[in-house]
C-alpha cells in the first residue's frame, strides 16, 4: 500500500501513530513491510491457506461474533444434501464436469431451493459459461428469502458446520508447510485479528492486485469475506475489507464499465441466446427479493437514460437495442481471437496491453493481425508502436514489412486537462476541475467518443436509416458544447448518470427510480449525484468543518453512504453493539434509523419487522437483515450459487507451481480456465526446469506499463532500469551479481534485467525444501518515448485465468534464472525451444 | 511583500514515519526546476540518485539492515553557522530573513569555495554552467506565505515545516514518545545550538547513528577557527616583521 499508494497510506501512518497495529503479508518486503509493526514474508500463491487457517482458528476455537454471526450471516442455512465437499471429493465440489472443466452449481443450492434452481440452470448455466460470475450482476445468484435454518448451528448441513469441517484441515503446520510462516508467526497474527474484533472493536482487510491475480483470486477474496463475516467485521466502522485499485477511477470503470458482460451499476449484460425480452430477461436476473427486486426500475430508468423518448412501455424500452453477448469477450479471448483473424478492429484508451498484460508476445501478434487499431494514449506507448519496435521483429517472428495493421494514433488529455470524477475504492466521486487546456491536438475521451458518434451518425443519417443502425440513430447524443473545441460538458453527463424524472428534474436517490418509463438514470447507484441541480460530487467542505464522517466532501454511492450495509452496525434490536463502534442505529422514539452515516436500510423499517408471506424486493428482507442486496438479507458465509469454482474457498496451487498441493489430490484450481494455444505454452507444475517463483509488482517511482513515469526525467531516474530483487541464496546459486545481469526464462520468452540483491527478499524453507522467489517490478518496455526501457516483465507471464472474473495469473508463476543478458534474435527463439523441449 | 523579520523558519524530517515515496525529491526538482541526476542504475536498495548534490536537494536514503529498511529524506541544514555563507567571496550566499541560506545564481561566479566548506557535504557545483546549487528551503514560496514544496508532498508529514523553535519542542514530545513506546533507539540531529555548527535550520529524528544514513556525527562549521587561524597568522606576520626589523637594526 505504501509501494501504490502512498497517498492513501497516510492513513495507516496516522491510525499507527494512535496505536492501531498494522500486519503485512507479502511475499516481497516492500516500503509497506517497512512501516508496519509486523511483516509475514509468504510464498506467492499460497495466501489461501493462511486466511484458511484464520479461518480454522476462529471456527474452532470458537472465537467468532456469535450474535453478530447468528443474526447476519448465513452460518444457521441448511443446505442441499446433494451437496459435496471438496472433504467428500478430494479437492472437487459436487457438480463437476471433467470434460468441460466446469462446475454445474445446482447441488450447492440451500435445502429446497429447487425451484429456483431448476428455473435459473438451464440458461443460467450458458449465460455463466459466457459472462462469469458478473452474470450475476450485484445482487449475487438467485436465492429464497427465507431458507430452513438451524439456529443452533448444530444440523451437520448448516453453513456453520460444514464450514468447520471444510476448514479443518487448514492448520498452522500447513501455513507453515505451504506459506512459509512459521507457527508462532502465525499465532501472533491470528491472536491480534480475533482480540481486535468483537463488540468493541473491529479489523479491517487491505488487499490489492496481490490477491487478484491468481487463478483462484476471487476465492482469496471470498475467504476474506469469510473471516470478517465470522468476525463481525462488516458494515461496522474500522472494519470491511478494502480493494486498492490499480489506479484513478478503476472503481468508476467497473461502476460505469469498461467489462464487457456488465452494464452500469452492475447489472447483467443481456445474452444473445438467452432473453427474448425485458420480462424474460428480468426473470432470469434474479429472485425477487432483496433490493434486487427492483431491478425493473433500474434496467427500465438506463434505457429511457439512452434511448429517451424513443423507449417506451410498447417497445420494451428499446431493450432489444441493447447488444448481446455470445460467449467470452473478454480481454484475453479477444486477443486470441485477433490472433485468429475473428477480431479486425480494436480501440485501446489509456490501456498499454503490449507492456501491461499477460504473455506480452501474445498481445503483439493479435495486434499485428488487425486491420485497424485505434491507440488514444499520452504517449505513442509500446501498443501503438509495435510494428516497429517490438522484440518480434528481432526474433524474426515478426516484421514491420508483414504487417498490415493500420495504427491510428489519437493523443489524448491528461486530467488535469478536462472536467469529470474520480471514483475512488471508497465508491466516493469526486469532482475536478479542468486546470488548463490539453495541448495542439490532444482531447478527452469524452470529446473523442461524442464527436465519433455524432460523426458517425451524421454519416448515417445521410439516407435512408437502416433498421440495423436505429439503436445508434436514436440513442440521446446531445449535450451542451463548451469552447473552441465544442467539448461536450462532463457535468451534463453525470447529471444524466445521477437520474431524472419526467419533467427533466435531477432525482434525489435510488428510491426514486421507477419501472414505469417515467425516471431516466444512467447507471442506478449513482442516483442522487446531482441531487438538487447540485453537482453533489464537487463537494470539498473539510475535514475539519464536519464530523469524521465527512458526508459533505464528494459523494459516496449509494445515497452518499460512507460505510455499506451499516445495519450492522447495530445489533438485531438496533442498538449500538458498543458505544465505542456507535454507528448506525435505530432510535426507537422517532422510529427511524440514525447516526453519523446514511442508513443502509429503510429508514423507517423497525427492527421488530418480518415480512409478510410472498413479500417482494426490500419488503421480503426482515428488520434484523442488514445485507439487503441478497436475496436472503445475510451475509453469505457460503455462496449457494454465482461462482464458477467453488461455494466455500479451496487452496489450489497457482497453475505454474514448483510445489505439490499437499492440500488436496487436485494441485490446481479445477475450474480455472487456461488457454491452450501454442503462442502461449505453460511451464509444468513442479518442473525441475523452471525452479523458481516469480511474482510482478509495481514500485512508487512508476505507474503501471510506464508510460505516465518512463518518459518524465524526475521519475525515470528515480528507477531507471528494470530489475529484479533477488535473496543473497539465490544470487549465490545462481552466480548474480548485485547491479549486474540476470536473464529470467519461461516457456513463453526470456528477458533480461538488472539485479538487486537483498536480503529483504528471503529465501522461503518449506518443510524440507527451499523455495527462492523472484520479485519484478513491471513498469519497462521497449519504447513508449520511455527516457528508460527495459524487457517487458508480462511477457514471461503465461495467459491462465480465474474462471470467474477472467484475471490473469501474473503474481504467482514459475521460472528459471541465468546470470547475464539474454541472447538475442534467433538465438533467444533456441533458448526457449531448449527449455521447452526439455 | 511584508518586509518586516520573521522567526526563523526551518525543517523538522521525522524519519519515523518516512515511507519512501520520494514525492519530495520530485516535487522540489518540479517546483526549482532543478534538472535530472542522470538515469544510474547504482544498486543500491532503491536509492538511484545516490546523494545531495547540485541536481538533487533532497535526497531520500534507503538503508536496508536486517530485517528493517530504514528510509530518511536529507536536506540542506540551514546551519546557524554557515561556513558556505562565511566563505562566499561574491555574496551570492546570503542569509534570508527567515533565518535561511540561499545561493543567487545570477551573482555566484562559480569559485567553489563553498563546496569543501560544508561540513555535510551539501552543497555542489553544477557541471554544466559551474555555479553553486543547493536547496533554497523555497524561499521563492516563504515569500508568497506558502510551505517549501517538498513539505507540501510529503503524505504522511514526515517533512514538516515551521518556525523552529516549534519544531524543536514538537520534535522533542515526538521522540520523548517513541522511547515511552519502547523505540530507544530514536533520537535527534541537528536541533542542539551547542552543536558544531549552532544547530541546523532543517533537523532530523533518527532512528539508528547518524553514520548510518550518511551524516557526519559531530559536524563543525568549517569556518570555526577561521578567526584564530587568522590571529596567528597576525602573529606570526608580526613576529616575522619584527624579526626582519630586529636584523635591519643589529645591521646598522
Amino acid at each position: 500500500m505504501a509501494e501504490c499508494h502512498p497517498v492513501g497510506y497516510q492513513w495507516v501512518m496516522e491510525a499507527r501513530q494512535r496505536g492501531a497495529k498494522v500486519f503485512h503479508i507479502d511475499p516481497r518486503f516492500s516500503r509497506t513491510s517497512a512501516t508496519v509493526d509486523r511483516y509475514l514474508q509468504i510464498r506467492a500463491g499460497s495466501d489461501l491457506v493462511l486466511t484458511g487457517a484464520l479461518i480454522n482458528y476462529v471456527l474452532s476455537n470458537e472465537l467468532d461474533f456469535r450474535e453478530y454471526v447468528l443474526a447476519y450471516t448465513n452460518a444457521a442455512t441448511i443446505v442441499s444434501e446433494d451437496f459435496r465437499d471438496t472433504e467428500d471429493l478430494d479437492g472437487l465440489f459436487s457438480g463437476y464436469d471433467p470434460e468441460t472443466g466446469r462446475y454445474d452449481t445446482a447441488s450447492w443450492a440451500y435445502e429446497g431451493d429447487t425451484g429456483q434452481t431448476d428455473e435459473m440452470s438451464e440458461g443460467d448455466q450458458r449465460h455463466a459459461e459466457a459472462a462469469g460470475s458478473d452474470s450475476y450482476g450485484a445482487r449475487g445468484a438467485g436465492s429464497t428469502a427465507t431458507p430452513p435454518q438451524d439456529p443452533t448451528l448444530s444440523h451437520p448441513r448448516c453453513v456453520y458446520q460444514i464450514l468447520r469441517r471444510h476448514f479443518a484441515r487448514y492448520t498452522p503446520e500447513r501455513v507453515a508447510e505451504l506459506c512459509g510462516i512459521a507457527p508462532e508467526q502465525f499465532a501472533e497474527l491470528a491472536e491480534a485479528i480475533t482480540a481486535n474484533s468483537g463488540r468493541e472493536r473491529t479489523t479491517a482487510w487491505v488487499y490489492s492486485v496481490g490477491w487478484t491475480q491468481h487463478s483462484v483470486g476471487v476465492q482469496y477474496i471470498r475467504s476474506a469475506a469469510i473471516l470478517q463475516l465470522l468476525l463481525g467485521n462488516m458494515g461496522r466502522p474500522g472494519g470491511g475489507i478494502m480493494a486498492l485499485r490499480g489506479h484513478a477511477s478503476i472503481q468508476g470503470s467497473t461502476d460505469i464499465p469498461t467489462l464487457f458482460n456488465l452494464l452500469p451499476g452492475y447489472i447483467s449484460m443481456p445474452h444473445a441466446h438467452r432473453h427474448d425480452g425485458l420480462d424474460d430477461y428480468l426473470k432470469r436476473e434474479g429472485g425477487d427479493t432483496g433490493w434486487w427486486g427492483n431491478r425493473r426500475a433500474y434496467m427500465v430508468s438506463l434505457l429511457k437514460a439512452w434511448w429517451g423518448d424513443s423507449a417506451t412501455e410498447d417497445n420494451d424500452f428499446r431493450f432489444d437495442y441493447l447488444p448481446r453477448l455470445t460467449g467470452d469477450h473478454g480481454h484475453y479471448a479477444t486477443v486470441m481471437g485477433q490472433i485468429d483473424g475473428t477480431v479486425k478492429g480494436y480501440f485501446v484508451v489509456g490501456e498499454n496491453p503490449a507492456v501491461g498484460s499477460a504473455n506480452g508476445k501474445a498481445q503483439r501478434l493479435g495486434l499485428a493481425n488487425l486491420d485497424w487499431l485505434v491507440v488514444r494514449d499520452l504517449m505513442v506507448i509500446e501498443t501503438a508502436s509495435f510494428w516497429k519496435d517490438a522484440p518480434e521483429l528481432e526474433t524474426g517472428e515478426l516484421s514491420t514489412e508483414e504487417i498490415g495493421t493500420e495504427v491510428f494514433f489519437m493523443p489524448a488529455a491528461s486530467h488535469v486537462e478536462k472536467d469529470g470524477t474520480f471514483t475512488n475504492t471508497q465508491r466516493l466521486l469526486q469532482w475536478r476541475e479542468k486546470a488548463v487546456d490539453p495541448p495542439d491536438d490532444c482531447r478527452s475521451d469524452l470529446w473523442f467518443y461524442y464527436h465519433l458518434g455524432k460523426r458517425i451518425r451524421q454519416r448515417l443519417g445521410a439516407g435512408q436509416v437502416d433498421p440495423t443502425d436505429r439503436p445508434l440513430m436514436e440513442l440521446t447524443w446531445d449535450y451542451p458544447e463548451e469552447g473552441e473545441h465544442r467539448d461536450p460538458s462532463a457535468a451534463a453527463v453525470l447529471r444524466e448518470i445521477g437520474g431524472v424524472d419526467a419533467e427533466g428534474r435531477p432525482l434525489g436517490s435510488l428510491r426514486e427510480l421507477k419501472p414505469d418509463g417515467s425516471t431516466s438514470c444512467g447507471c442506478w447507484i449513482y442516483c442522487g449525484v446531482y441531487a438538487d441541480d447540485v453537482n453533489q460530487a464537487a463537494r470539498r467542505k473539510p475535514r475539519g468543518e464536519q464530523g469524521p464522517v465527512a458526508p459533505e466532501w464528494g459523494w459516496a454511492w449509494p445515497a452518499n453512504r460512507r460505510i455499506l450495509y451499516n445495519r450492522a452496525s447495530a445489533d438485531p434490536e438496533g442498538r449500538p453493539w458498543s458505544e465505542r463502534k456507535k454507528y448506525v442505529y435505530w432510535d426507537a422514539e422517532a422510529g427511524r434509523w440514525t447516526g453519523p452515516d446514511v442508513p443502509d436500510f429503510e429508514e423507517d423499517k423497525p427492527p421488530s419487522y418480518r415480512p409478510p408471506e410472498g413479500a417482494k424486493a426490500q419488503d421480503a428482507i426482515a428488520g434484523t437483515d442488514p445485507f439487503i442486496m441478497q436475496s436472503d438479507g445475510k451475509g453469505w458465509l457460503y455462496v449457494p450459487s454465482g461462482l464458477a469454482d467453488g461455494p466455500l474457498p479451496a487452496h489450489y496451487e497457482p497453475h505454474e507451481s514448483p510445489i505439490r498441493n499437499t492440500m488436496y489430490g487436485r494441485q490446481s484450481n479445477p475450474a480455472r480456465r487456461t488457454v491452450d494455444r501454442p503462442e502461449n505454452p505453460y511451464n509444468p507444475a513442479l518442473s525441475p526446469r523452471f525452479p523458481y517463483v516469480f511474482t510482478t509488482s509495481r514500485v512508487t517511482e512508476h505507474h503501471t506499463a510506464g508510460a505516465m513515469s518512463r518518459t518524465l526525467p524526475y521519475l525515470a531516474e528515480l528507477q531507471p532500469a528494470a530489475f529484479c530483487e533477488v535473496s543473497p541464496e539465490l544470487a549465490e546459486q545462481v552466480g548474480l551479481e548485485n547491479g549486474g545481469w540476470a536473464t529470467v526464462v519461461t516457456s513463453r520468452t526470456a528477458i533480461e534485467l538488472r539485479v538487486l540483491v537483498t536480503n529483504r527478499v528471503r529465501s522461503l524453507r518449506l518443510g524440507d525444501t527451499t523455495v527462492h522467489q523472484i520479485v519484478m517490478p513491471y513498469h519497462w518496455g521497449y519504447g513508449g518515448g520511455g527516457l528508460v526501457t527495459g524487457d517487458v516483465v508480462n511477457d514471461l507471464s503465461p495467459v491462465v485465468l480465474d474462471p470467474n472474473v477472467y484475471i490473469q495469473e501474473s503474481k504467482a508463476g514459475t521460472c528459471d534464472v541465468l546470470p547475464g543478458r539474454r541472447p538475442r534474435g534467433a538465438a533467444l527463439r533456441a533458448l526457449i525451444e531448449r527449455y521447452r523441449d526439455g | 511583500m511584508d518586509e518586516t523579520p520573521t522567526r526563523r523558519m526551518g525543517f523538522f524530517t521525522d524519519t519515523s514515519v518516512c515511507i519512501g515515496c520520494k514525492a519530495c525529491e520530485v516535487a522540489c526538482k518540479e517546483w526549482n526546476d532543478v534538472p535530472d541526476d542522470g538515469f544510474v542504475f547504482r544498486a543500491t536498495s532503491y536509492d538511484n540518485t545516490g546523494a545531495l548534490g547540485a541536481d538533487t536537494w533532497r535526497h531520500v536514503a534507503f538503508i536496508e539492515q536486517d530485517g528493517r529498511w530504514l528510509m530518511s529524506s536529507d536536506v540542506c541544514k540551514h546551519c546557524t553557522n554557515a561556513a558556505c555563507l562565511d566563505v562566499c567571496p561574491t555574496g551570492a550566499l546570503f542569509r534570508t530573513e527567515f533565518d535561511t541560506v540561499v545561493v543567487q545564481s545570477d551573482i555566484c561566479n562559480g569559485c567553489g569555495y563553498c563546496v569543501p566548506a560544508c561540513p555535510y557535504g551539501v552543497i555542489d557545483r553544477r557541471e554544466r554552467d559551474g555555479r553553486a546549487w543547493k536547496c533554497t528551503m523555497c524561499y521563492d514560496r516563504l515569500r508568497g506565505g506558502l510551505e517549501p514544496a517538498c513539505a507540501k508532498a510529503c503524505p504522511t508529514t514526515s517533512i514538516q515545516f515551521g518556525p523552529l523553535d516549534e519544531l524543536r519542542e514538537r520534535a522533542q514530545e515526538r521522540v520523548e514518545r517513541l522511547h515511552a513506546e519502547g523505540r530507544t533507539d530514536a533520537r535527534l540531529y541537528g536541533e542542539s545550538p551547542d552543536d558544531g555548527v549552532g544547530g541546523t535550520g532543517a533537523f532530523f529524528l533518527l532512528l539508528d547513528e547518524p553514520e548510518t544514513y550518511g551524516l557526519p556525527p559531530d559536524p563543525v562549521v568549517t569556518t570555526r577557527d577561521l578567526g584564530e587561524m587568522w590571529r596567528w597568522a597576525g602573529v606570526a606576520a608580526f613576529g616575522l616583521a619584527g624579526a626582519v626589523a630586529a636584523c635591519f637594526l643589529r645591521r646598522s
